[in-house]
């Protein structure tokens, strides 16, 4: 098993995740999204229109499956770095549960937590003033429980030899609770939702905006596992029945 | 997942870790591969531009909304 074998595979992986992911957002994602417009459309005063540069045809197929694919191949490789960087080096899990381990950790950690925080927002939600700040801000969040995340899987590794795997895990999710909540308590919030935004499509965007993170992620992390493992199993079949020589 | 965790240790030999030597010329390359595919999806000419103009803005404009980057 090679480096290169497993972020070659991570991204192909990725991207037959991501068309996955945009049937999902497909189906749940465009119609909030479209509600969103037509709020935004109703409150702009006639003639203050920005030109169309991309229609929202193009926005709502092309556009959205190709953000979706190269997004899910970039984090198809992204997990099966960690995958390759992890595997064998947390006891003598398989290549199947591994995988899985990565890609729930890697969605909580870089979308599910700081989605809690910083919530996705549609369209007509959030001024253009205060882009800077909250991309700033959102990634910061990303940073915080990426680092605290790496933190506490080093220190539930250290403590598994005196305390066992259980109790160094429970200590390492408390870690991890404890410094991500610290620091969203330092960062400020962001109110930024128009007073009259109808709450039910702010809610059903907000739904599909982790359904499409989650189909994505658990899609990588089980068919990255079962393509591992059966890589795994020929390889070393081959090496059985083949003495090298 | 189960049949893992319930075959016996000869079953499953604790797997070979790759050397981190060898893998991080991959990882280097992976990650900075990721880093600028994620840059262009969720926050080219947003917060930051690169290229001019507002096409890549508008072509990832729903990717972008539902993956959770912050937009407009």
């Amino acid at each position: 098993m090679s480096a290169r074998t497993l972020l070659v595979r991570g991204m192909l992986v990725g991207v037959a995740a991501g068309l996955l992911a945009y049937l999902f957002a497909t189906a749940f994602g465009e119609s909030p999204v479209n509600s969103a417009i037509a709020f935004e459309a109703a409150h702009t005063p006639p003639g203050d229109h920005d030109p169309e540069l991309v229609s929202r045809t193009v926005q709502s197929t092309l556009g959205l499956a190709a953000a979706v694919v190269v997004y899910g191949a970039a984090l198809g490789g992204i997990v099966a770095l960690v995958f390759a960087v992890v595997y064998g080096r947390l006891g003598r899990l398989a290549a199947r549960p591994t995988a899985l381990l990565v890609a729930a950790a890697g969605f909580v950690a870089v979308e599910l937590v700081p989605f809690l925080i910083y919530p996705a927002n549609p369209p007509a939600v959030g001024s253009s003033e205060t882009i800077g700040r909250r991309t700033a801000l959102y990634f910061t969040m990303i940073g915080i429980t990426v680092a605290a995340g790496i933190g506490a899987t080093l220190l539930g590794r250290n403590l598994t030899a005196r305390l066992g795997t259980w109790n160094a895990a429970l200590i390492a999710a408390a870690t991890f609770v404890a410094v991500v909540a610290a620091g969203a308590a330092l960062l400020p919030a962001v109110d930024e939702v128009p007073a009259d935004f109808p709450a039910t499509v702010l809610w059903r965007f907000r739904l599909a905006s982790v359904g499409t993170q989650l189909v994505l992620w658990t899609t990588i992390g089980l068919l990255f596992g079962a393509l591992t493992e059966r890589g795994e199993r020929r390889r070393t079949g081959a090496l059985r029945s083949a003495p090298p020589g | 997942m189960a049949d893992a965790a319930l075959s016996t240790p000869t079953a499953t030999p604790t797997p070979a870790p790759i050397p981190l030597r060898h893998l991080l010329p991959w990882a280097v390359f992976g990650l900075l591969l990721a880093a600028l595919a994620i840059y262009f999806v969720g926050a080219e000419q947003g917060a930051t531009s690169l290229i001019g103009g507002h096409w890549v803005h508008e072509f990832t404009h729903d990717g972008r909304h539902l993956l959770g980057f912050p937009c407009h």
